[in-house]
């Protein structure tokens, strides 16, 4: 049954797959990272809040973006973001801001619920008595958040990190309702235009299991080796 | 902004010749409730077998049950849907193939079947989680007892098990749900899909995805409080979470 298969046309497309979607699959998931981390903590500090607005603001937030399928985030992101754009800069018209910009917009906001909650739980696992110590050395919030409880909260959290982050990455597949070429969307283009429906989504499938098969098992291995901390 | 908002738009006959955009969307959720909860029996069985094998003491059953969780966990569920979708008719006998692909609802299916694979990775991740749990006198108990060890599982590990893991189920069943959408890139008419052919035919884009999202939130709070239901009335006396002690 393999006999007509045409293991070339993955050969042929080697460098457009990669140098082209994989590339933007990882800046995607890269810079959404980076972006829903720092979001993400800013939104557990908020639910952490003793304001109450604040953290009925972050946990609403929270809750919505974890009760709504991430096709239906991009979609809305991709169609409001230009009337946001209108309303922000007063233009006359919705101001197209490109699939890239609008996917990394949707992805940030996305995953900084899910990174909230990890944040959450990573500062919750830090005994109080050390922000009660940070006080009576006369710390300020943002120093004691900033010098003793985050630090420790994200070493605590890395292995949990490390899986969203592998969550993300095959989460970024979804562009392809936007028709991005990210990796699957560029080998999805290059079956359609060849006819190889099953090379292509063969090699892709391969391409993500190995890459999160390798990662999901080096999480593993370090959270065997930072486990027993306390 | 000059966006033309319409709320009436739904009560408009839709372009595809039956009832309103509103029976349109109804009809969505309709086959993500149907897709979901079909997936969800496929994940939950396969997902207690397999989990269960994996806590198992034999190591062929236990290495075919961690390669089966590892295998369906690393691979995108977009890229699953397609594997079954356009791959897998062309790797069977080409009869068996041309049958799969003149299927009516075909994309149902696939979708069933691939986020029952998906989910049920997950369940199995969860239900070894569970076993994993059980202080190990438990299992012990049961031999010393003279249960054989189907014996063991059946009556003294899997009760606690389910009761245990039915909080992280909650979420995997609402994952489940959601992952539903992705079934829109084979052509399944669910709701997101729904939506978004709503939005092309109408140019109605917010009152479109307002209307999915409210319908995703509903479907969202029934689940949690239906399971807070479940949860509260096999809550284990003894444990954390249970108010009867």
């Amino acid at each position: 049954m393999f006999a007509d298969f045409d293991f070339d046309v993955i050969v042929r497309s080697l460098p457009y797959l990669f140098f082209h979607g994989m590339a933007f699959t990882l800046t995607l998931t890269a810079l959404s990272l980076a972006g829903s981390l720092v979001l993400g903590t800013l939104i557990a500090l908020m639910q952490l809040s003793s304001m109450r607005v604040l953290s009925l603001l972050a946990a609403g937030y929270v809750n919505l973006m974890r009760a709504l399928p991430l096709v239906l985030i991009i979609f809305w992101f991709y169609f409001l973001l230009p009337w946001i754009g209108q309303w922000v800069t007063g233009a006359s018209r919705p101001i197209q801001v490109g699939a890239f910009t609008s996917a990394l917009i949707t992805f940030t906001l996305f995953e900084a619920a899910y990174f909230a909650e990890i944040m959450r739980a990573g500062i919750q696992s830090i005994p109080k008595g050390q922000i009660a110590a940070s006080q009576a050395l006369g710390m300020t919030y943002w120093q004691t958040m900033g010098y003793v409880v985050l630090p420790q909260a994200f070493r605590a959290m890395i292995p949990l990190i490390l899986t969203q982050t592998i969550i993300l990455f095959q989460d970024t597949s979804l562009v392809y309702v936007l028709s991005i070429p990210d990796f699957l969307g560029a080998a999805s283009k290059v079956a359609q235009r060849d006819g190889r429906l099953v090379e292509m989504y063969l090699f892709a499938a391969a391409v993500y299991f190995i890459i999160s098969f390798a990662a999901s098992t080096y999480v593993r291995r370090l959270q065997m080796r930072i486990a027993v901390v306390r | 902004m000059n966006y033309h908002w319409n709320w009436a738009i739904f009560w408009e006959p839709s372009p595809e010749g039956w009832g309103t955009y509103g029976d349109m969307l109804l009809s969505g959720l309709y086959w993500t409730l149907a897709t979901s909860i079909a997936a969800w029996i496929m994940a939950l069985v396969l997902g207690v077998i397999v989990g269960v094998l994996r806590t198992m003491p034999y190591r062929i059953p236990a290495a075919f049950a961690y390669a089966y969780v590892e295998l369906f966990r690393n691979i995108p569920l977009l890229v699953q849907m397609f594997l079954w979708f356009f791959v897998m008719p062309e790797l069977v006998p080409a009869e068996f193939g041309r049958w799969l692909k003149q299927m009516p609802n075909a994309p149902f299916y696939t979708a069933v079947i691939s986020l029952g694979f998906f989910t049920s990775a997950r369940v199995a991740e969860q239900v070894r989680a569970g076993v994993d749990a059980l202080p190990r006198g438990q299992r012990m108990a049961g031999t010393a007892l003279g249960l054989r060890l189907t014996q063991v599982y059946r009556y003294v590990l899997m009760p606690m098990v389910f009761r245990i893991i039915l909080p992280p189920l909650t979420s995997e069943f609402l994952n489940c749900i959601k992952n539903s959408s992705v079934a829109l890139t084979i052509g399944l008419m669910e709701l997101t899909a729904r939506a978004r052919s709503m939005q092309e035919f109408s140019f109605q884009v917010f009152e479109a995805f307002t209307a999915a999202t409210l319908l995703y939130v509903a479907i969202n709070l029934v689940v949690t409080f239906g399971m807070r239901w479940l949860e509260k009335s096999v809550a284990v006396p003894g444990y954390i979470g249970s108010s009867r002690t």
